[in-house]
């Protein structure tokens, strides 16, 4: 199946935007994926293994997150899995103790 | 070198007018080369976080990926994203660090002050990870038509 890297990725997959990659499972696709690109697994996986917070993986357009058997699901050669990580952020609040540098001017 | 024609770059200050005193947000296409990331279109993109959008923006993954395939389908990759800073300066924030992850890609910030666009700063993630990532101020170079002026944190 194909799986889409993003921007950021790709300099860990000598500049690919999209990877051939076989298996049965979202779980046997990531294993394959690490395995043709080592440097790929610490960028999105924890030391324990698990997905990183920040970086969401879609299987077509559905959220892995919310699929019941999650990693677990079945793919076919022409499912397509996304790699995106997630973009949030916004100006400092009142809570913050620190804010940016500028803040003093306001 | 954040490269972005003029018209891009009005379109995504007036996007922060129109949303104010909420933020804005959206997604730079184009391509980055040596010379910096070059912006060939915006995409403006939804606000998901309406419990707080005075001072919080998230783009739902969902919409990003379907962006990401936009691009893809003109040959175009995402090279950051923009977003508005309501009556505050245009300096990233503990936040926008924190929720920072596309490394390389630029991001755009504009303060938005009683609801007109002010300055527009770009700032570059570095880096290689989570663990080393840092913010770059980055020039911005604004394309008008066969002109070209360059320009560094000023409307």
């Amino acid at each position: 199946m194909n799986i889409h890297i993003p921007t950021p990725l790709r300099t860990y997959t000598g500049g690919a935007e999209t990877v051939a990659v076989p298996g049965g499972t979202v779980a046997e696709v990531f294993t394959e994926l690490t395995s043709q690109f080592p440097e790929l697994k610490q960028q999105l996986f924890t030391t324990e293994g698990k997905l990183r917070s920040f970086v969401n993986v879609y299987l077509n357009d559905e959220d892995l997150r919310y699929l019941p058997s999650k990693e677990a699901t079945t793919v076919a050669t022409t499912d397509e899995l996304t790699i995106i990580p997630s973009i949030a952020g916004g100006a400092c609040s009142s809570r913050e103790a620190v804010c940016c540098s500028c803040c003093p001017l306001l | 070198m954040l490269h972005i024609h003029y018209t891009d770059y009005e379109a995504l200050r007036a996007h922060g007018e129109e949303t104010y005193p909420h933020e804005c947000c959206g997604v730079l296409l184009g391509k980055s080369t040596s010379e910096g990331n070059h912006v060939h279109q915006i995409v403006r993109a939804g606000n998901t976080r309406t419990d707080s959008a005075h001072n919080r923006y998230n783009i739902a993954p969902q919409e990003l990926v379907k962006i990401q395939r936009q691009a893809r389908g003109l040959g175009l990759d995402i090279v950051g994203f923009y977003h508005s800073h309501p009556d505050h300066p245009a300096q990233w924030s503990p936040t926008d660090f924190a929720e920072a992850h596309w490394i390389g890609c630029s991001y755009v910030i504009t303060a938005i002050g009683k609801g007109k666009a002010a300055i527009t700063n770009s700032f570059l993630l570095t880096g290689t990870g989570e663990e080393d990532k840092k913010f770059e101020d980055q020039a911005v170079e604004i394309e008008v038509a066969e002109q070209i002026s360059q320009q560094k944190g000023q409307a």
